[in-house]
């Protein structure tokens, strides 16, 4: 029994698929739908209810964070942008498991790369967005890395996170889940794991499709079932996962669902002073690495109408200003590497749906405002003439560049004043 | 004009101050947008969002001697912006909020993805070229 089918449990799946020839059953359970290909529209809100759990606002305990992850057959990799790099030593140095060696890893690695079509894309595929990047990222004296992509047949919609519209990712619901299926794996969608007992026997709740719902019904009817398995393996995610143990009250460590992180990130953008290709082509294709050494990450990205403006800070006219200018938007991701506390946890609500606990800390701050502070030097680089970014006021122009140690600093991040979100 | 539409109408055209130029059957659409996103939300958090809602309507009655569908565009700006700086989380908090709201209202209608010049397509460079 594999719960979950994202990354983790449609791969699983299909490493399992070989045992259905010996007569082994083997059933995925996904709480979400089975989406067929017209289903991905590319329309905004449309798809962010249909694919992620809260319309891909799912809020924190303290409501000042808001995490995104899909609920579909192949999980979140249905709506991430196919960026698919092996983790590096000091990751999986760092979570200490014990059987987990990186080297290991690494040849693992290498058959998924193979499977799912990783390649660098061609430079003829890259938009202005992502290389106004490289250049002022180059001339800032930043090492800028190309992302490995799994895509087959990109068309460049630039709408990887609602879903790919051309079925050009290579996520689990192209590649394993299929494959595991076609060797006989069940996958049974809409299907929600309650609890799971001691003696591995699942509570499971499938759910009707609503009317006018996007998605294939589910392929066992609706109700409650119970079901026995051998061996479960739970693949719901870092939320999905915890909080299913949780309510299950199977014997497990006090730590559980303690010292969690999820690299909390915020969009920045720049106008520049003509139109760029943004909204078309592979949305992220390059990264700046300093985690180890100033606590984050930046990457490309663009993002549609409504994320964008809520991720900008500010109301009124100024924020108008530059809505109306997104034909003239650069965007970069800033993840801060953030670090396990004994505060930041999931827990479950006493009807057993997941709480997440969750606080910045001063190190995380400091990884927000030295990311920020980046992104901008790499603006500026590529000729933007102003930067938008938690300042005051927000808008910093080309005539402030020399002064960004100035104008954003750690007062400008405060909980609750701008739209600090992550993605799982 | 119901209260309640009266205030959502001065909070949006203060956060997005092109709303005012929306017709009737656009206002329809922000305002379907919004009651489905609060319907999707946990009856705690409803029952904030309209504590909060209520709060900031009335209480610029003790500052303005008005309430905040009154005001003029220059206070209203000037009450939001002290919500949205507020020492306190949870008045930030519930700016943000109503602030996010107001933006998935304005911002999802896909004419006005159109009207700040968004055009991705399926179709990706085929369309552009």
């Amino acid at each position: 029994m594999v719960i979950g089918s994202g990354a983790g449990g449609g791969t699983v799946a299909q490493e399992l698929a070989p045992l259905v020839r010996d007569g082994v059953r083997v059933l995925v359970l996904e709480k979400g739908p089975r989406f067929a290909d017209d289903d991905f529209t590319g329309r905004e809100l449309e798809m962010a209810d249909a694919l992620y759990q809260d319309g891909g606002a799912f809020l924190t305990r303290d409501g000042t964070m808001t995490l995104a992850f899909a609920s579909a057959y192949g999980g979140s990799t249905v709506v991430y942008t196919g960026t698919s790099l092996t983790a590096p030593a000091r990751v999986i140095h760092a979570w200490d498991v014990p059987g987990i060696d990186h080297a290991d890893l690494q040849a693992r690695s290498a058959k998924y790369t193979e499977q799912n079509n990783v390649h660098l894309l061609d430079e003829t595929l890259i938009n202005d967005n992502n290389r106004l990047f490289v250049v002022g990222g180059r001339n800032a004296g930043y090492y800028v890395e190309q992302f490995p992509v799994n895509v087959k047949g990109c068309r460049g919609s630039s709408l990887c996170n609602l879903g790919c519209p051309n079925q050009a990712k290579q996520g689990t619901n192209r590649v394993q889940l299929p494959r595991a299926e076609r060797a006989g794996v069940e996958v049974v969608t809409r299907a929600e794991v309650q609890r799971i007992t001691s003696d591995r026997t699942l509570d499971v709740r499938v759910s009707e499709r609503s009317p006018g719902a996007k998605g294939a019904p589910s392929e066992w009817a609706p109700g409650d079932y119970r079901v026995q398995a051998h061996i479960v393996v739970v693949a719901g995610g870092a939320i999905g996962t915890t909080s299913l143990l949780l309510r299950s009250a199977l014997p497990a460590p006090r730590s559980l669902g303690h010292g969690f992180t999820c690299h909390p990130a915020l969009i920045l953008v720049a106008e520049h002073p003509g139109p760029i290709t943004n909204d078309v082509g592979h949305p992220k294709s390059y990264f700046v690495d300093h985690a180890e050494s100033e606590r984050f990450v930046l990457e490309t990205c663009m993002y549609f109408p409504f994320v964008t403006a809520k991720s900008l800070t500010g109301f009124g006219a100024t924020h108008s200003e530059i809505m109306r200018a997104f034909p003239r938007l650069q965007m970069i991701l800033l993840l801060a590497c953030d670090h396990a506390t004994p505060d930041n946890r999931i827990a479950v609500d006493r009807a057993g749906r997941p709480v997440v606990h969750y606080r910045v800390t001063p190190q995380t701050v400091d990884g927000l405002v030295r990311g920020t502070r980046a992104a901008a030097r790499i603006f500026f680089a590529a000729g933007a003439r102003r930067v938008h970014a938690p300042a005051d006021p927000p808008l910093i122009e080309a005539s402030d560049a020399g002064r960004l140690d100035e104008r954003i600093t750690a007062r400008h991040f405060r909980p609750g004043s701008l739209a600090v979100s992550a993605a799982h | 004009m119901t209260p309640a539409h009266a205030v959502l109408c001065a909070i949006a055209t203060t956060v997005v101050p092109e709303a005012t130029r929306l017709d009737a059957t656009q206002w329809d659409e922000v305002e379907r947008i919004i009651a489905r996103a609060i319907a999707a939300r946990a009856p705690g958090l409803r029952r904030s969002l309209a504590l909060y809602l209520a709060l900031l309507e009335w209480l610029p009655l003790l500052r303005y001697g008005r309430r905040f569908s009154k005001l003029d565009a220059e206070r209203r700006t000037r009450w939001l912006a002290r919500l949205q700086d507020a020492p306190v989380l949870l008045v930030r908090r519930g700016f943000w909020g109503v602030r996010t709201l107001i933006l998935m209202g304005y911002y999802g209608r896909l004419d006005a993805a159109a009207a700040i010049g968004y055009r991705a397509a399926a179709r990706g460079w085929e369309a552009r070229r």
